[in-house]
């Protein structure tokens, strides 16, 4: 296979900011897959994959991480400016990830605690998703994001379609792969209700409540869940830390966590 | 509306037979039967802490000794050392995924070949359903109307209905959250099945009360071994139905509810129930008459296409996607959706109900919301409107 179906054959970078690596890792997880994909794309920035570089313009960028220092913000105009679509990975990139704690906590008591020399260390007050300062064309949710959903993303921009990614709740795949709800079962609390799906309901499948890795469903209603899980027996400060995990800077998970919060009623 | 599969249940014909009593044994042998007829049997099991449908290999698969306990938003299954096998009201898996599975491929296409071909209709042995609840046979019943060949007909929905073998089990336990009296679908079962059982325990084993439905049905308990029903094994039957009444919880008053909510859509109740709703569909999916799918074309990198369709929800804002955006895109607008589709607007479109009244949505809301209470709120506002005009009528 030497070129997509439709003969197009983009170029395909892959960007890295705040992150762990693990949702551009998933791009390697595409074992079966990669061998086509490598025929079909030509991989001009990977770094997890070869240090060659090809120099822009690409037609499409991933982008995974946040955005955490100002020198980030200018390498990120850079990358919209020589890239046709822009694609975000992860939750990171869509929601500030688990760094965006920091939007709650003032930032330099962490960096003293953390590090010996803190004024070494330049970073922004606040952990940002990459949407609030450039212009995405698709959010791929997750932490991390799932092979299935990336390679549904790369298969349609090659066929020119839209991703067949929908942004309903976590519980419709739950009940369609026939778990029964723990909610309703008085199991353990799950955020699967306020959850976007694509995981594929897999936690509550083994008896865990969703931690919400793929942020707020569209149309969410968190605060009908925070009540649920208050009336439940969960104490406010949990329902606050629940709220509070990959996707805490997203606003109705952020309001969420603001309102049980004994610390910070903003 | 002509009968899509018939199936006459207790109105003349085979009907006419009269009831026969079997014991547990007599159940095991039933099941058997139906196997050596080349049915793959399928009926209530203990799965995951809930009653669902799974197949069945005779009577030591049922859930005998289980018992649950419903209400809004909540459900618990116990284990009982009790030799009742069908002690319980239905669990959130319902006939619809039988009938019709979360998931599926319509068609696909090669690179080259691009003529859809057909999947081949399921390949598999036909479907017979031991110990489905009256509701559960009337749901199919719905669902024959709306995929089995009233204006359209679902090839792949037709094609695992023809032929489907059904043994019911009238029901003498249900949850608070059942109100099938009110809808007129049980507790006892009139139609639409090929066996009817009634479990009759007493201080002895149970034994089980069979009703012929169908030729088929008849041939079936022919092969068993059984005694006539008897004066008292029939009062018992009735005393098993009248308890089971009792034992319902409210219903809902269905005179005039099309008409109702149909006046009522700008009733501020719809905001109430907003605000407690999470929008995530889960009343949708445990609802056994819920028919709506999405149609999704997938493409792979060896240039093949796939159609393939999943369940999907009047919940999902896509549901209402036209072009410029959804026609629904408030919660309070899809709880309504749901509501007036379900009780109100389904009759002018399918001529039923669109709800058998099986509590599922109900027990499975994970916030308890109550489809009878909203109904009833709305009863008692009748015609009250909402305090502001809404734009776009959101
Ligand atoms: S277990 Fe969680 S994800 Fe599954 S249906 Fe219940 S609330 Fe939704
Ligand atoms: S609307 Fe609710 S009670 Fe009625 S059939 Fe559907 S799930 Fe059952
Ligand atoms: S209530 Fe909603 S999901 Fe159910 S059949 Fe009607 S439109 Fe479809
Ligand atoms: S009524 Fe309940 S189950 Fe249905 S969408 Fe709302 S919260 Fe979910």
């Amino acid at each position: 296979m030497s070129s997509s179906p439709s003969g197009f054959h983009p170029t395909i970078a892959v960007f890295k900011f705040a992150s762990c690596d693990g949702c551009q890792l998933s791009l390697l997880d595409c074992e079966d897959e990669l061998l086509a994909l490598a025929g079909a794309v030509r991989i001009a920035n990977f770094q997890e994959m070869s240090r060659a570089t090809i120099e822009g313009p690409y037609d499409i960028a991933f982008v995974e991480g946040s955005i955490t220092t100002s020198h980030d913000l200018e390498r990120l105009q850079r990358i919209r400016a020589t890239s046709t679509t822009l694609i975000t990975i992860g939750a990171c990139a869509t929601a500030g990830g688990i760094q965006a704690l920091r939007n709650f906590a003032d930032v330099q008591e962490y960096t003293a605690v953390v590090y010996p020399r803190p004024e070494f260390i330049r970073t922004l007050a606040t952990s940002t998703p990459i949407a609030e300062h450039v212009r995405v064309d698709f959010e791929l949710r997750g932490c991390p994001i799932n092979r299935h959903q990336l390679l549904e993303v790369i298969t349609a921009a090659l066929a020119g379609r839209r991703p067949a990614v929908p942004r309903h709740s976590v519980c419709a795949e739950c009940k369609q792969r026939g778990t029964t709800c723990l909610l309703v079962a008085g199991a353990t609390p799950c955020l699967g209700p306020v959850t976007q799906a694509g995981c594929g309901a897999i936690c509550p499948a083994v008896g865990r409540g969703c931690y919400g890795c793929y942020g707020p469903a569209e149309a969410a209603n968190p605060s009908a869940l925070g009540d649920r899980l208050l009336a439940g027996g969960m104490a406010p400060a949990d329902v606050t830390r629940w709220f509070r995990t990959f996707n805490s800077a997203a606003p109705v998970f952020t309001k969420e966590s603001l309102r049980h919060d004994p610390q910070r009623q903003r | 509306m002509p009968d899509l599969f018939p199936q006459p249940g207790g109105d003349g014909g085979a009907g006419s037979k009269p009831a026969r009593v079997v014991d547990r044994a007599g159940l095991d042998a039933v099941i058997r039967s139906l196997q050596s007829r080349g049915y793959r049997t399928v009926g209530p099991t203990v799965r995951d802490r809930a009653i669902s449908l799974a197949e069945i290999s005779g009577v030591a698969d049922l859930p005998q000794g289980w018992h649950d306990s419903q209400s809004p938003g909540s459900y618990r299954l116990t284990p009982g050392a009790d030799l009742e096998i069908f002690g319980w009201a239905v669990g959130a898996d319902s006939v619809k995924r039988q009938l019709l599975p979360p998931r599926e491929v319509v068609w696909r296409a090669g690179a080259q070949d691009l003529v859809p071909h057909e999947e081949p209709a399921a390949g598999l042995a036909p479907l017979a359903l031991v110990g489905v609840r009256p509701c559960e046979v009337a749901a199919l019943g719905i669902l024959d109307r709306v995929l089995g060949g009233g204006r359209v007909t679902d090839p792949r929905y037709a094609s695992r209905r023809e032929g489907l073998f059904i043994c019911t089990v009238e029901c003498g336990s249900p949850a608070s959250t059942c109100f099938c009296t009110s809808m007129g679908t049980g507790p006892g079962a009139e139609s639409g099945f090929d066996l009817a059982m009634t479990e009759i325990v007493e201080e002895d084993d149970p034994r089980y009360l069979v009703r012929v439905g169908s030729d088929r049905g008849a041939a079936v308990l022919d092969e068993v071994e059984s005694q006539p029903a008897t004066l008292r094994d029939e009062a018992a039957r009735q005393e098993v139905l009248a308890r089971a009444r009792t034992r319902m919880g409210h219903g809902v008053v269905t005179e005039g509810l099309p008409e109702l909510l149909e006046r009522n859509l700008e009733n501020p109740r719809w905001d109430q129930v907003a605000s407690r709703c999470l929008s995530c569909g889960n009343c949708t999916q445990v609802c056994p008459t819920c028919f709506c799918v999405s149609v999704e074309d997938i493409t792979d990198l060896a240039g093949t296409v796939e159609r393939r369709r999943r369940w999907a929800s009047c919940f999902e804002v896509g549901h209402s996607y036209i072009h410029g955006g959804a026609v629904r895109p408030t919660t309070r607008s899809r709880y309504r959706q749901w509501a007036t589709h379900k009780l109100g607007t389904w009759h002018a479109q399918f001529g039923t109900s669109g709800c058998v009244g099986c509590g599922r949505c109900i027990a499975w809301c994970p916030v308890g919301i109550d489809l009878r209470e909203e109904v009833s709120a709305i009863r008692a506002s009748d015609g009250m409107r909402a305090l502001a005009p809404r734009p776009g009528g959101g």
